[in-house]
């Protein structure tokens, strides 16, 4: 049982009205995966039923072999970047300090340990001199390498960003990369849910091609191409040119 | 000064001092969060849903504190019910809640009691304070600064980032329910000090004067209690001094904090903030 991540026949709706139908994978240890597909196509609900975050109608989920529950500080969730409150009073320090909570446990508070790693994964996203900012004087792209660093204060096993590169700039994306391209030679296991086909062939090893069910997982090449991409794109033809002139 | 010997002289005063510095504390502290989590309508809500809670341990003869808290935390169990379970939106789910529970509480206190106690509940009378509510009141401080204390990651990571703290595996709900509990408890604590009607503004104004002048929720809540307290003392001067009710010289004061704090906070105060765009384009249209 080696695989970081697999889903068998997993089911998950909406008030009776279901947005990931009948999805199965297994992702190795050590591989760096894009989940693609169009608008609405259950990709962050999946990633949302498979932490437990929403509940599932049917399926099974495993992380290294266990249920979620019993895994939780291994995995590193950076979810979209809209549902925060800026103006919450919290500096950036602070922030990523949060990282290092499940590991510090109830009841007790990060001493200086937690504090110089949280430091150090700071410094890792580029990002240490701007520790004693308050998180809503951040641009975009500063803002979720932040997030990043919270991720990685936790030392997972595995990472899930939903949509990490939507409104950040060209520079921040590519740190991001850079970091989570060193932790998959560190045999860690790296999920990105992804909408920029243009993208995908640079960035992962790699996709799986969701649109409600999954169409395809496997190597980027095996997806990216008119045949599988139309089955997913059906409507939206002009994003597949975009996506086979560069793939 | 006729104060400040009074306090050495009056056993009640000292009584009322006392309570009122521990409900500024409390308020403070609780309503940091409550003010972070954009619920300042649940402050009041919950304030007011209080008093059927305290007709009904009237009426059964027991320690108005059990009935209140009672009350207090059912009203925000069914508001949570009825906005989860319907289209109606959360605001118009607490009016609609907070009200029905207030307007039973005042025709049970009416039928129940004269209208003098009913005043003293909705307005406050800190310095009739009894030796038994004075513990109550330490108590609940007490039980508050404890939990939050205890709690403190938890309820800053779920203030702060609810769908972080369920990946951590933290229920936001029992969270949720925990600081219902603690607001209860603290809008019990606070009616004799302030009142029914008032305790609202001594939960958020404090909390939100401290907002403006720091960004830190550590800071925050100690400035908040810090607001809380002088507010309460200074307060309480008025009210002895002038004859007037606690609760209002109270309020009137944090509300005297705020504004200094909304003009002139350096980061954030309209002041400040208007100077510095002055002082920006004179510099460039040098």
């Amino acid at each position: 049982m080696n695989s970081a991540v697999s889903v068998r026949e997993l089911h998950v709706s909406y008030f009776g009205v279901e947005v990931v139908q009948g999805v199965s994978f297994a992702v190795e240890q050590g591989s760096m995966v894009g989940i693609i597909g169009p608008n609405g196509a259950g990709k962050s609900t999946m990633i949302k039923a498979m932490l437990g975050l929403i509940g599932k109608d049917k399926g099974d989920v495993l992380f290294y072999g266990k249920e979620v529950s019993e895994v939780r500080k291994k995995i590193a969730y950076v979810p979209q970047r809209s549902q925060i409150d800026w103006t919450f009073p919290i500096t950036v320090m602070d922030t990523v300090l949060i990282g290092t909570y499940p590991s510090v446990g109830l009841f007790k508070f990060p001493k200086k340990k937690e504090k110089l790693w949280a430091m150090e994964c700071l410094r890792k996203v580029g990002l240490e001199d701007f520790a004693k900012r308050q998180i809503g004087e951040l641009s975009g792209g500063q803002q979720q390498r932040v997030f990043l660093a919270r991720a990685l204060a936790q030392k997972p096993e595995l990472l899930l960003l939903d949509e990490p590169f939507v409104g950040i700039d060209v520079a921040s994306e590519e740190t991001i990369i850079h970091i989570l391209k060193e932790l998959q030679l560190q045999d860690k296991t790296i999920v990105v849910v992804h909408h920029d086909l243009s993208k995908a062939n640079a960035y992962f090893d790699q996709l799986l091609l969701l649109n409600k069910e999954l169409i395809k997982f496997g190597a980027v090449d095996e997806v990216l191409n008119r045949e599988v991409m139309s089955k997913a794109y059906a409507h939206q033809l002009q994003f597949l040119e975009k996506a086979e002139v560069t793939a | 000064m006729e104060f400040l010997h009074a306090i050495g002289q009056y056993d009640f005063l000292q009584k009322a001092l006392f309570t009122s510095v521990v409900v500024g504390i409390i308020c403070g502290v609780i309503g940091s969060f409550i003010i972070l989590r954009g619920m300042s309508l649940m402050g009041d809500a919950i304030s007011h849903a209080v008093l059927p809670g305290v007709a009904l341990s009237y009426a059964f003869g027991i320690n108005f504190f059990l009935g209140a808290v009672a009350t207090g935390v059912l009203t925000a169990i069914g508001i949570g019910y009825v906005s989860q379970n319907s289209r109606i939106k959360n605001d118009t789910a607490i009016g609609i809640l907070f009200t029905s529970a207030f307007a039973l509480g005042i025709i049970m206190i009416t039928m129940l009691k004269s209208s003098t106690d009913l005043y003293h509940i909705l307005f406050g009378n800190v310095l009739a304070v009894r030796p038994s509510d004075m513990w109550v009141t330490v108590g609940i401080g007490v039980i508050v600064i404890v939990t939050v204390y205890a709690f403190f990651k938890e309820l800053l990571l779920t203030s702060f980032d609810p769908t972080i703290a369920a990946a951590y595996g933290l229920r936001n709900n029992l969270i949720h329910y925990l600081l219902m509990t603690l607001l209860t408890m603290v809008t019990v604590a606070s009616l004799q000090t302030v009142g029914i009607v008032l305790v609202v503004a001594m939960l958020i104004t404090p909390a939100a004067t401290a907002y403006l002048l720091t960004d830190r929720l550590s800071v925050m809540i100690f400035l908040a209690a810090s607001f809380g307290v002088i507010s309460a003392i200074i307060g309480l001067y008025f009210s002895f001094t002038y004859n007037l009710a606690s609760g209002a010289t109270i309020v009137m004061v944090a509300t005297g904090l705020f504004l200094l704090a909304f003009l002139f906070s350096k980061k954030h105060g309209v002041v400040w903030k208007s100077i510095r765009v002055r002082q920006k384009r004179a510099e460039l249209s040098k």
